[in-house]
């Protein structure tokens, strides 16, 4: 017994604060703050962009799971959601915007369109939003009813509660642009 | 209607080569020289004051290749009428732009689309397609699926895949089972 009564005094156990700490994982604490307040940029090229509006508005409220701040800014973003039929005329505007989102940054291919050129199978339109960067989730559906959306939403965050990020955040910096460099080559 | 029609064929005479009505709807062929006085004519003397819509139709293999379309309307009598006159390919027609100035971007999607040149239009570049693109995707020869183009910086293109043709329905009067779109060998 007094062996334990000398542990605990040996780590200076604070009862004041006991409940306010948490012992966790880092991981597990950077995923949980990134997955609840993913911002998305929202895309909206074609009819899904209605329904992404949608999934915004009250009925549906994104809010709920953390994603109502719609940046137009690709600079705050983390989350871009590609809304709608990418023609050839905008997929490099497209692929400009993801260039300008900061890592880490994640892809919602929203719809048939995006996801694969859906029914327009033409001249005129990128035969999926894929063939220009990458993307995380694809949500089928012409449109996809905002649940949908919603449940892609949810598969992202259960994407992003899986990753390394801590080991990502504290390699060296040396180390991660080559892995980077790597990986555009 | 028909007085129109009439007044219009006693003063371009033999330059109207046919006049067709169809379920009320009239059409007047009209050489191509006389086409633009012909317009300019609708609208001046015969109070044609809106211009519904400038198009372009491809003939391939049949000689004069282009068919432009003119569909004019006076509004106060709610009546229409279709010019249509036939073009050699890389033959050029005259811009309505300066009579109706609606004509000027049906113009220049006629362009984009099919390659049809405009005399005297103010500013005939491409209007959906982005500059540099080299093909007229509405024409005939053209493939459904494109044809790969690059346009560094602006644009690319690639061959859609189409999985053994368009899917199209086929007209039939049996059940929708066999009218529903299947794919077909183009
Ligand atoms: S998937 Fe359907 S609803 Fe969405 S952009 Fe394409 S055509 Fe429109």
């Amino acid at each position: 017994m007094a062996d334990t009564d000398n542990q605990q005094a040996s780590v200076a156990y604070d009862s004041k604060i006991e409940g306010n700490v948490i012992f966790t994982r880092l991981d597990a604490t950077i995923n949980w703050m990134r997955k609840n307040s993913l911002w998305p940029m929202p895309m909206g090229l074609a009819c899904c962009a209605i329904e992404l509006m949608a999934t915004g508005a009250s009925r549906f409220d994104i809010s709920r799971f953390g994603a109502e701040v719609m940046r137009f800014s690709p600079r705050q973003a983390d989350v871009m959601i590609v809304a709608g039929t990418v023609t050839y005329k905008m997929s490099l505007a497209v692929k400009r915007v993801w260039d300008q989102m900061p890592e880490p940054k994640w892809c919602i291919a929203m719809g048939a369109c995006a996801s694969s050129g859906g029914m327009y199978r033409s001249y005129a339109v990128l035969q999926g939003i894929d063939h220009l960067i990458p993307v995380d989730v694809y949500v089928s559906g012409c449109p996809p009813r905002p649940e949908a959306l919603l449940e892609g939403l949810m598969r992202l965050q259960e994407k992003v509660d899986e990753e390394e990020s801590a080991v990502a955040l504290l390699k060296n910096p040396d180390v991660r642009a080559e892995e980077q460099q790597e990986v555009e080559a | 209607m028909k007085k129109v029609i009439s007044g219009l064929k006693k003063k371009f005479g033999k330059t109207i080569t046919g006049t067709i009505e169809f379920r009320g709807e009239h059409t007047l062929l009209v050489e191509k020289e006389k086409t633009k006085e012909l317009l300019k004519h609708c609208r001046d003397e015969l109070g044609f004051d809106y211009l519904l819509d400038v198009s372009s139709v491809d003939y391939l293999g049949s000689e004069p290749r282009f068919e432009m379309v003119y569909e004019l309307c006076r509004l106060a009598a709610g009546e229409h009428l279709r010019i249509k006159c036939a073009l050699e390919e890389d033959e050029p027609m005259d811009t309505a732009s300066d009579l109706w100035a609606t004509a000027n971007w049906h113009e220049r999607e006629i362009y984009d689309m099919m390659g049809i040149k405009f005399d005297g239009h103010p500013d005939l570049t491409r209007i959906l397609m982005w500059e540099g693109y080299p093909y007229f995707p509405l024409r005939k020869d053209f493939p459904l699926a494109g044809k790969p183009s690059e346009m560094p910086d602006v644009a690319f293109t690639e061959t859609a895949p189409l999985a053994g043709g368009p899917f199209v329905t086929s007209p039939t009067t049996q059940s929708s089972v066999h009218r529903e779109p299947r794919s077909q060998e183009v």
